[in-house]
């Protein structure tokens, strides 16, 4: 596919990783920075055109005419949508355009539908909603979900005394009962898809697949708290924090937020009558006990600087037990800050991307093979895929212990028509079923790429 | 710097050189000349060393600027050593550093030649001696990339380090796509000229070598005449396609695609045809009482003023007994060279273009101190890092060139000798004047002075900083 990404943030900077990566797509990026152009086409396989979006000739250059999708995410929400706009009536395209004032919200639809754009993408919405569902669920640390929400993949860190820890995989089911199958493993920089003699440590990422039901009973077994939290302190007044009360509050959560400025605090408080909004500098740890911060059932670092969020969230672990989620906005220091213990992290930037990849992805497939949902699991090193089966498709009706699966590769679940099966040996795959593949090979088409 | 990975890259260079050396190969089995050995030897020595040197599986691929530029520098240098063995094996020229000059000379498309006496080699040394100029033409590495799936996007710092003109551009988002497109149009556009050249009469082992030496805009012949024994349609095709391998050749991928109207666009492109069109004029005009019909002039004109310009070097007629002006302006164009993403060499259109416009916007800056003025190429205004390199790049170039006049004055030989070798050799041309002239070779230059041109002629195609990066400490310190 010939993709176009406008604006070179640290969206665009990483999408242009992601995309290039894989080999059949021709990225081309546009920015009105020459140092960041050429900053990017030194890291990767692209092409830079130095210029402006809304200058049709730029657009042009960056040849407009052949692409397949263009991505406008510069910081300026209305430069998003006339750039597709443009691109949508000159080169006839796919667009997909970021929009992040909460005032736009309203008529996205509008936009979506009279501009043409395949997808509007709000980056503080989208990392509000992951929050969202990780408090309702805070013993987890990532949700992703499959076959229209009735499939999960969670993964949550093994505490010392946890009964999980030091047990074969294959013995987990005899132990615990129940239809869990773990996917992966992720053990310092490693990760592994596990077979089933793997024996899991205290201080591993665990990643299981099951469906809601059981993941509730199976986090009961294992003892660890599954009720979502009741109440909420979000620090730093932002998009994102706006987005995440007003989702919070729909589900009968208890929000109060601390707001340093006095004119945000006002909006805030005209924005979300049912939030108790905190007119003080949020850092000050005085401030933070006041609040309640020892008593509160969860924590959310939502700040403009990331270093802050760190800060306040290793000085909100010493003061309480629940769930502490801290956003950073930096991504290249992942690896440092997944030393720190920190919980949950969420970048938002990675969120936006990995939801248009997916886009990407899906769209793709269209043009040929049929992957109905993808996810990055064990922190990127892995794609959980599903795929529709088709009558034809090589795995169709054989069983699963006769099929030569690639290294590194499993079959996670079967979906056969809203029943969710955990497959064994002796199980075969059914034309029409979505079958849910995690591997580490990238970039998988089609469910046969997954044979050897 | 990431040594495993710069040894793996030249192992892959001389796996590479071995596969071209296979076709001089078959021209001496053709020709049933005694040199097969000679060839199967340099075969299985680049090819074991190649072998050996990418044997190691390197998990860190990565690459970075000076990884680039170390790379390419160093890899021109060992695949001139190692393209200099046949002739050495062979005892075709016995002298190694005459040898390496000549191989240099060939990768490099310089066409400068040490050798009195052409037609004594044998033929399949004059093939790879030729062949050298089409290998170095479009540049071994650019090749590599597209050859081999070599990790990364950073594979754009060789195509950077190896490919001449001020900023480098893909023409494709693939670097790798980008590489193969190139050598699919540099090799096309030279097989249409070794057809067009066998249509007019030459053999395939002439046309080929003639076609080799014009696509790199090399200038190794393969007669003691240089061109001037050939027919005029055999030098008109040379001239025009001489002409057609010094324009940038993503001009002939935006024809390929169609876009004639950006081809007008390209200010680079429309000023070399400019200089082309008037540097003929002026010299048909100056030299017209040297022969005797308009025809004959303008061919000869046409001829060195296109040889010269792109860095070529053939000759059809000894232009150091023209007129001074004739000399002088041929002098000048040696300095211009071809047009940056050409096989050409020299100071390149684009860069002098640069180097005109900041002057005048210098001057107007004089005169009005607080106007702004920005300087363009094709309607957009170029970057200041542009602007900055294209200035500091002058400077190099002054610098390398009158310290080589200076060192090689030591052998005793008159200033414009000196002065012209050294044009010939930084420029990628191949001829000067005086003792260097197109009639005359270098042989008459010190070992030490050829070591130096050597030098000269593998800065002037690398456009300098690869070879100064290679022998600055600052980028082998940890």
């Amino acid at each position: 596919m010939n993709i176009i990404i406008v604006g070179c943030g640290k969206v665009g900077h990483k999408l242009a990783e992601k995309l290039s990566q894989e080999k059949e797509h021709n990225i081309t990026v546009i920015d009105l920075k020459y140092n960041v152009v050429q900053d990017l086409i030194n890291e990767y396989d692209i092409m830079g055109v130095c210029g402006s979006c809304s200058d049709i000739d730029t657009l042009n250059d960056a040849g407009i005419e052949n692409a397949d999708l263009l991505i406008a995410a510069t910081g300026a929400d209305e430069l998003n949508l006339l750039t597709c706009f443009m691109a949508k009536k000159t080169g006839g395209c796919q667009t997909i355009a970021r929009v992040r004032n909460p005032e736009y919200a309203k008529w996205l639809n509008v936009f979506k539908e009279d501009l043409g754009l395949a997808m509007i993408i709000n980056p503080e919405d989208t990392a509000a909603r992951e929050i969202a569902r990780i408090l309702r669920f805070p013993s987890v640390i990532k949700i992703d979900t499959f076959a229209k929400g009735r499939v999960e993949i969670l993964k949550f860190k093994v505490a010392p005394e946890s009964p999980v820890a030091d047990i074969k995989i294959a013995d987990m089911s005899n132990k615990f009962g129940g239809e869990v199958l773990v996917c992966g493993v992720e053990r310092g920089e490693n990760a592994y898809i596990p077979n089933g003699d793997f024996i899991i440590k205290s201080g591993d990422f665990v990643s299981i697949v099951c469906s809601p039901e059981e993941s509730v009973e199976f986090f009961k077994k294992i003892s660890v708290k599954t009720n979502r939290v009741k109440d909420t302190i979000i620090v730093g007044g932002g998009a994102t924090a706006y987005y995440l009360a007003k989702r919070l509050i729909a589900t009968g959560i208890r929000v109060k937020i601390i707001e340093q400025n006095p004119m945000r605090c006002d909006k805030l408080c005209e924005m979300l009558p049912s939030a108790s909004i905190i007119n003080a500098d949020g850092t000050e740890n005085r401030v933070l006990l006041e609040e309640g911060l020892s008593k509160a059932e969860s924590f959310v670092a939502l700040t403009n600087i990331d270093e802050e969020n760190v800060l306040l969230s290793l000085f909100a672990k010493t003061k309480m037990t629940g769930k502490i989620v801290t956003k950073v906005n930096r991504i290249a220091y992942d690896e440092v800050l997944d030393g720190l213990d920190l919980d949950t992290v969420i970048y938002p930037k990675n969120i936006t991307a990995d939801y248009i990849l997916r886009f990407v992805r899906a769209k793709h497939n269209s043009m040929g093979s049929n992957i109905e949902t993808m996810h990055l699991i064990l922190d990127g090193k892995a794609e959980a895929l599903e795929f529709r089966v088709q009558e034809n498709s090589p795995i169709a009706n054989v069983p699963l212990e006769q099929l030569k699966l690639k290294d590194n590769t499993r079959i996670a679940c079967i979906n056969r028509g809203g029943k969710i099966i955990t497959p064994h040996g002796k199980d075969t795959i059914e034309p029409k079923d979505t079958v849910i593949v995690v591997t580490t090979h990238r970039g998988s088409k089609d469910i046969s790429d997954i044979l050897i | 710097m990431n040594y495993k990975v710069i040894l793996n890259t030249l192992g892959w260079v001389l796996i590479v050189e071995a596969a071209a050396l296979v076709l001089p190969l078959i021209c001496a089995l053709a020709f049933s000349e005694p040199y097969v050995l000679t060839f199967v030897i340099c075969i299985l020595i680049c090819g074991i060393l190649g072998m050996l040197l990418t044997l190691p599986k390197t998990k860190d691929k990565t690459m970075f600027s000076k990884e680039g530029f170390t790379i390419v520098a160093l890899s021109w240098i060992v695949m001139s050593i190692f393209g200099a063995l046949p002739f050495v094996i062979s005892g075709a020229i016995p002298n190694f550093i005459d040898a390496v000059f000549e191989t240099v000379s060939g990768f490099t498309t310089t066409g400068a030649s040490i050798l009195q006496d052409v037609e004594a080699l044998p033929k399949c040394m004059l093939f790879w001696r030729s062949f050298t100029h089409f290998i170095g033409g479009m540049g071994v590495l650019v090749f590599l990339v597209a050859i081999l799936p070599l990790s990364g996007g950073n594979n754009l710092y060789l195509i950077k380090a190896e490919s001449p003109g001020p900023s480098v551009s893909k023409l494709v988002p693939k670097v790798r796509t980008t590489a193969k497109i190139l050598y699919i149009m540099y090799t096309i556009l030279t097989l249409i000229e070794a057809v067009l050249l066998y249509a007019g009469g030459l053999d395939i082992f002439s046309s080929l070598t003639l076609s080799f030496g014009t696509a790199g805009t090399g200038g190794f012949g393969v007669l003691n005449s240089g061109i001037s024994g050939y027919s005029p349609y055999i030098q008109n095709v040379i001239t025009v396609f001489m002409i057609l391998f010094g324009v940038d050749f993503s001009i002939y991928y935006l024809i390929l695609l169609g876009k004639i109207r950006s081809v007008f666009r390209s200010e680079e492109v429309r000023a070399y045809l400019g200089i082309v069109f008037f540097a003929i004029v002026l010299v048909t005009v100056n030299i017209r009482p040297l022969y005797n019909t308009i025809s004959e002039t303008v061919r000869y004109s046409a001829f060195q003023v296109a040889a010269l310009i792109t860095t070529t070097g053939y000759s059809t007629a000894d232009f150091d007994v023209w007129p001074e002006f004739s000399k002088t302006l041929l002098v000048t164009l040696m300095f211009v060279g071809a047009c940056a993403g050409s096989t050409g060499g020299g100071i390149k259109v684009s860069r002098i273009m640069i180097f005109v416009k900041s002057i005048f916007k210098e001057i107007k800056i004089a005169s009005h101190p607080k106007s702004t003025h920005k300087v363009t190429m094709n309607g957009r205004p170029v970057e200041h890092t542009v602007i900055r390199a294209v200035n500091v790049y002058m400077a190099a170039y002054i610098v390398i060139y009158v310290i080589s006049i200076l060192i090689i004055s030591l052998d005793g030989m008159d200033y414009t000798t000196n002065f012209t070798a050294v044009v010939a050799t930084l420029n990628n041309i191949g001829p000067g004047l005086a003792k260097v002239g197109p009639t005359q070779n270098f042989s008459l230059f010190s070992a030490f002075s050829k070591i130096i041109l050597t030098f000269d002629m593998l800065a002037g195609r690398l456009e300098i900083f690869p070879m100064l990066v290679l022998f600055s400490p600052s980028a082998w310190r940890k």
